[in-house]
C-alpha cells in the first residue's frame, strides 16, 4: 500500500466536508489526513487528502470524489513533483538552561521557530515534510513533550500548468 | 409569493401531476397550498414508505421523476427505505420533507430529525432550503440532477418558516451546477476499439442492465444484437431491455439466472456490457466471472468502471448514444455477420432449457408462468422480494419495456404493492399485477386503503407459502432445515383482509381456478387480492449457491 495525495476543489458551503468524509467511511476507504482551507477562488475550498491504498483503490476514490456534486475538481498529485508541507506546534519541557539552548539549537537546525517561551517550556513551530517533523518530534521527546498539535499535509504541484479552475 | 406556493409553482413547471404523500405538523403550509391546487393530484398514502415506493414505481414506469412528500421527523425517516431502494436502482425519486422552523434546527425540537445527514449516503444529492427565494432554483436543480446522467433520488428539506415566508420569486433561471458534468458522448477511439473487439469476436454476447431502461436505448440494443447476431443476456435490473420472447434473448444471468444465460456468458469471448454495475447477485463468484472474455463496459457513471470487475475497454457515455455509434461504425465497416457455430450452440442451449407449460400442481413457478399467459402484453408486473421475485425473474417473460418493476439492489420486501399503485397511476389503462409473497405483502398491505379510497385498482397475486420462503430455502439448503423464525403460519386470512378494506379477494386451489380468478381480476374495477396457497417446500431453482460461479448451478434438490 502506497501513500497518495489527492487535491480536491470543493464548494465552500455547509455540509460539504460531511458529504466527503461520509463517502470515505461508507465505501471503506481510509483517510490518513485531510486539510481544508481557502483556495484562490472566493467560494471554493481546497482539500488536501492523504490516503493509503493500492492503485485501483485510489482510482475508485478519485472517481467517487468526482461523482460528488459539491466536488468541482480532483487530482492525484505526483509526490515527486509536488511541494508537500505539514505544520506542527510542539510545546517542550525546558526546565534548565541546557535544555533551553539544546531546543533552540535543534529548532534552528530544523528551521523551526520558537514562537512562545515560558519559565519551564518552549513552543516551536515547524513546517516541512512528514519525515522531517517526525524526526524533530523524536528529538524533542528526550526533553518531554507537553503538548503537540500537527496538521496533515497541504500540497501543490510544482508544475506550472497546475490546477486551475475554469470559472 | 409564499414559499409553499412557490414550491407548487416550481413543481408544476417540472410537469408534476402526481404527488404521493402524508401531511404532518412541519409541512402543513405546503398542504394548505395544495388544498386549492387543481393541476396536481395528491394521493394520500397510509405510510410514508409506501409514498416513496409508489413515487418510485411511477418513475420507473414513466421514465421520469416521481414525487413523494412527508412531514419532518418520523415522516421523513419513514421515507428512508424508499429512498434507499430508489438509490440502489438509480430511480429518479424526488422526496420533499417538512422540517422544523429554522430557529429550532439543532435544538432537538418536536419531530426534528437530521434528514440531510441521514439521507446523504442514499441520495444523489439533497438540499435544505435556508432562503425562500432559492425554492424555484433548487426545485429546478433537483429535477435536473435526479433525472439526468445516472438517475437517482434527490431530497429537499424545507423548514416550516421557509414555507410561510413571502418574497418575490423568479422562475426558469438557467441551471448551472459547476460540480455536475455529464459524460454523454463516448470517446470516438473507444467506439472504434469496441467495434474491433466485436468484429473479431467468435462468441460475442451482450449483457444489458438497468441503464438500457433509463437511457431508453431499446431500439439500439435490439438493432445491435440483430446486426451482430449476438445473444443478449440481462441483469435482473435489465430484464425487459429486450423482449424476452426474442430468439436472441437468453434472460437474466445471476444467482437465480437462467441456465442458458449463465452458461452462455461464461463461454463468451467478448462481453459487451451496457448500463450494468456487475453486482454480486449478477456475477456470483466475481473472480471466476468471464475470465476468458474481453469485457467492454459502457456506463454513464465513470465510478462504475472497474468498481467490481476488471474490464478491458471502458466507454463512459450515454448508452443510447454509444450503441448508436457502435451500430453506425459496424455498418460503415460493412459488417455482415452470419449465423455462426456460436449461435447454433446458443440455439441448442435455449432449446434444452426451454420452459415447460404451466401444468399440474399449483406451484409458485406455475402460477407465474400462468400469469404471463393470461396477462395482456402491455400489462405491468411488480414484484415483492424473495422467492416470488425470483420466480418472476426466471419464468415471467417481459415483452414490453418498462413493464417489469422490482427492487433489485436493495431487495426491499414490501416494495411491490405500493410500486404497483404508482405504476397504475402512471399507466391507468393497463392491468398492474404485484407478484407477492405473504411475508412481503404484510409489510405494506395497509395501503390497500389507498388503493380503494383513491381508486387505484391493482391485482395482488400472493404466492402464499405461509413463510419467509427465500429464507426458508436457504435454511433448508445451508442450515440443516433449522427454520429459525421463518414460519408465518397462515395468518391473516388474505381474502378477509382484502374485504375488510373494500377490495375483492379470492383463494384458489388449482391452476384452473387461478386462471379464472386472474381473468376476473383483470376485469375488476377495484383492487383484487388473489391468495395462492403454495408449499413452503418448493425451492426456486436453478440456484447458484453463494461463493460459487455462474456455472456451479444447483438444478435439483
Amino acid at each position: 500500500m502506497n501513500e497518495y495525495i489527492l487535491v480536491a476543489i470543493v464548494e465552500n458551503k455547509p455540509g460539504v466536508l460531511y458529504r466527503i468524509s461520509n463517502m470515505f467511511r461508507r465505501r471503506n476507504f481510509n483517510i490518513e489526513s485531510i486539510v481544508v482551507g481557502a483556495s484562490e477562488i472566493k467560494d471554493l475550498a481546497r482539500m488536501t487528502i492523504t490516503v493509503k491504498g493500492d492503485e485501483s483503490t485510489i482510482e475508485q476514490i478519485v472517481k467517487q470524489l468526482k461523482k460528488l456534486i459539491d466536488v468541482i475538481k480532483v487530482s492525484k498529485l505526483d509526490i515527486n513533483k509536488s511541494i508537500i508541507r505539514e505544520l506542527a506546534l510542539i510545546k517542550v519541557h525546558t526546565s534548565d538552561s541546557k535544555a533551553k539552548s539544546d531546543v533552540i539549537n535543534y529548532a534552528n537546525i530544523f528551521r523551526g521557530r520558537i514562537v512562545d517561551v515560558s519559565e519551564d517550556s518552549m513552543t516551536i513551530e515547524i513546517t516541512g515534510s512528514s519525515d522531517k517533523i517526525d524526526a524533530f518530534i523524536e528529538l524533542m521527546r528526550v526533553y518531554g513533550i507537553k503538548e503537540l498539535a500537527r496538521t496533515g499535509a497541504v500540497a501543490m504541484s510544482r508544475n506550472f500548468k497546475s490546477f486551475k479552475i475554469e470559472e | 409569493m409564499s414559499g409553499s406556493l412557490a414550491l407548487i409553482e416550481a413543481l408544476k413547471k417540472q410537469n408534476v401531476k402526481i404527488i404521493f404523500g402524508i401531511p404532518g405538523g412541519a409541512i402543513l403550509p405546503i398542504y394548505d397550498a395544495l388544498y386549492d391546487e387543481r393541476d396536481i393530484r395528491h394521493i394520500l398514502m397510509r405510510h410514508e414508505q409506501c409514498a416513496a415506493h409508489a413515487a418510485d414505481g411511477y418513475a420507473r414506469v414513466k421514465g421520469e421523476p416521481g414525487v413523494c412528500m412527508a412531514t419532518s421527523g418520523p415522516g421523513a425517516t419513514n421515507l428512508v427505505t424508499g429512498i434507499a431502494t430508489a438509490y440502489m436502482d438509480s430511480s429518479p425519486l424526488i422526496a420533499i420533507t417538512g422540517q422544523v422552523p429554522t430557529s429550532f434546527i439543532g435544538k432537538d425540537a418536536f419531530q426534528e430529525v437530521d434528514i440531510i445527514g441521514i439521507t446523504t449516503p442514499i441520495t444523489k444529492y439533497n438540499y435544505q432550503i435556508r432562503n425562500v427565494k432559492d425554492i424555484p432554483k433548487i426545485i429546478q436543480e433537483a429535477f435536473y440532477i435526479a433525472s439526468s446522467g445516472r438517475p437517482g433520488p434527490v431530497l429537499i428539506d424545507i423548514p416550516k418558516d421557509i414555507q410561510t415566508s413571502i418574497d418575490d420569486m423568479s422562475f426558469d433561471s438557467e441551471i448551472k451546477i459547476r460540480g455536475y458534468k455529464l459524460n454523454l458522448d463516448p470517446h470516438p477511439l473507444q467506439i472504434k476499439k469496441a467495434v474491433g473487439f466485436l468484429i473479431n469476436a467468435e462468441r460475442p454476447i451482450i449483457l444489458a442492465g438497468g441503464g438500457i431502461h433509463w437511457a431508453k436505448a431499446y431500439d439500439e440494443l435490439l438493432m445491435l444484437a440483430e446486426l451482430l447476431f449476438a445473444p443478449v443476456t440481462t441483469t435482473f435490473m435489465g430484464k425487459g431491455a429486450i423482449p424476452e420472447n426474442h430468439p436472441l434473448c437468453l434472460g437474466c444471468i445471476g444467482m437465480h439466472g437462467r441456465i442458458e444465460a449463465n452458461e452462455a456468458i461464461m463461454m463468451a469471448d467478448v462481453v459487451l456490457s451496457i448500463g450494468v454495475r456487475f453486482s454480486d447477485r449478477s456475477t456470483c463468484k466475481v473472480d471466476d466471472f468471464c475470465t476468458n472474455a474481453k469485457i467492454i463496459h459502457i456506463d454513464i457513471d465513470p465510478s462504475e468502471i472497474k468498481k467490481n470487475v476488471s474490464i478491458h475497454l471502458p466507454i463512459v457515455a450515454d448508452a443510447k448514444k454509444a450503441l448508436r455509434l457502435i451500430i453506425d461504425e459496424l455498418i460503415h465497416r460493412g459488417l455482415k455477420k452470419e449465423k455462426s457455430e456460436w449461435l447454433k450452440k446458443i440455439e441448442m442451449l435455449k432449446k434444452d432449457n426451454a420452459d415447460t407449460e404451466p401444468e399440474g400442481e399449483l406451484t409458485g413457478m406455475n402460477a407465474v408462468k400462468l400469469l404471463r399467459k393470461v396477462l395482456p402484453e402491455d400489462s405491468i408486473v411488480t414484484t415483492e422480494v424473495g422467492q416470488n421475485q425470483m420466480w418472476a425473474s426466471l419464468y415471467f417473460k417481459v415483452l414490453k419495456p418498462r413493464t417489469f418493476i422490482s427492487s433489485g439492489g436493495l431487495g426491499t420486501m414490501g416494495f411491490g404493492f405500493p410500486a404497483a399503485l404508482g405504476a397504475k397511476v402512471a399507466k391507468p389503462n393497463v392491468p398492474v399485477v404485484d407478484i407477492a409473497g405473504d411475508g412481503s405483502f404484510l409489510m405494506t398491505e395497509q395501503d390497500l386503503a389507498t388503493s380503494i379510497v383513491e381508486d387505484i385498482p391493482v391485482i395482488v397475486m400472493i404466492l402464499n407459502n405461509s413463510s419467509l420462503g427465500m429464507v426458508v430455502q436457504w435454511q433448508r439448503l445451508f442450515y440443516n432445515r433449522r427454520y429459525s423464525n421463518t414460519i408465518l403460519k397462515s395468518v391473516p386470512d388474505f381474502v378477509k383482509l382484502a374485504e375488510a378494506y373494500g377490495a375483492k379477494g379470492s383463494r384458489v386451489s388449482s391452476l384452473n381456478e387461478l386462471e379464472q380468478a386472474l381473468k376476473e381480476a383483470i376485469k375488476s374495477d377495484v383492487t383484487y387480492v388473489i391468495d395462492v396457497p403454495v408449499s413452503s417446500e418448493e425451492d426456486v431453482l436453478p440456484f447458484v449457491p453463494p461463493g460459487k460461479n455462474l456455472r456451479e448451478i444447483i438444478f435439483k434438490r
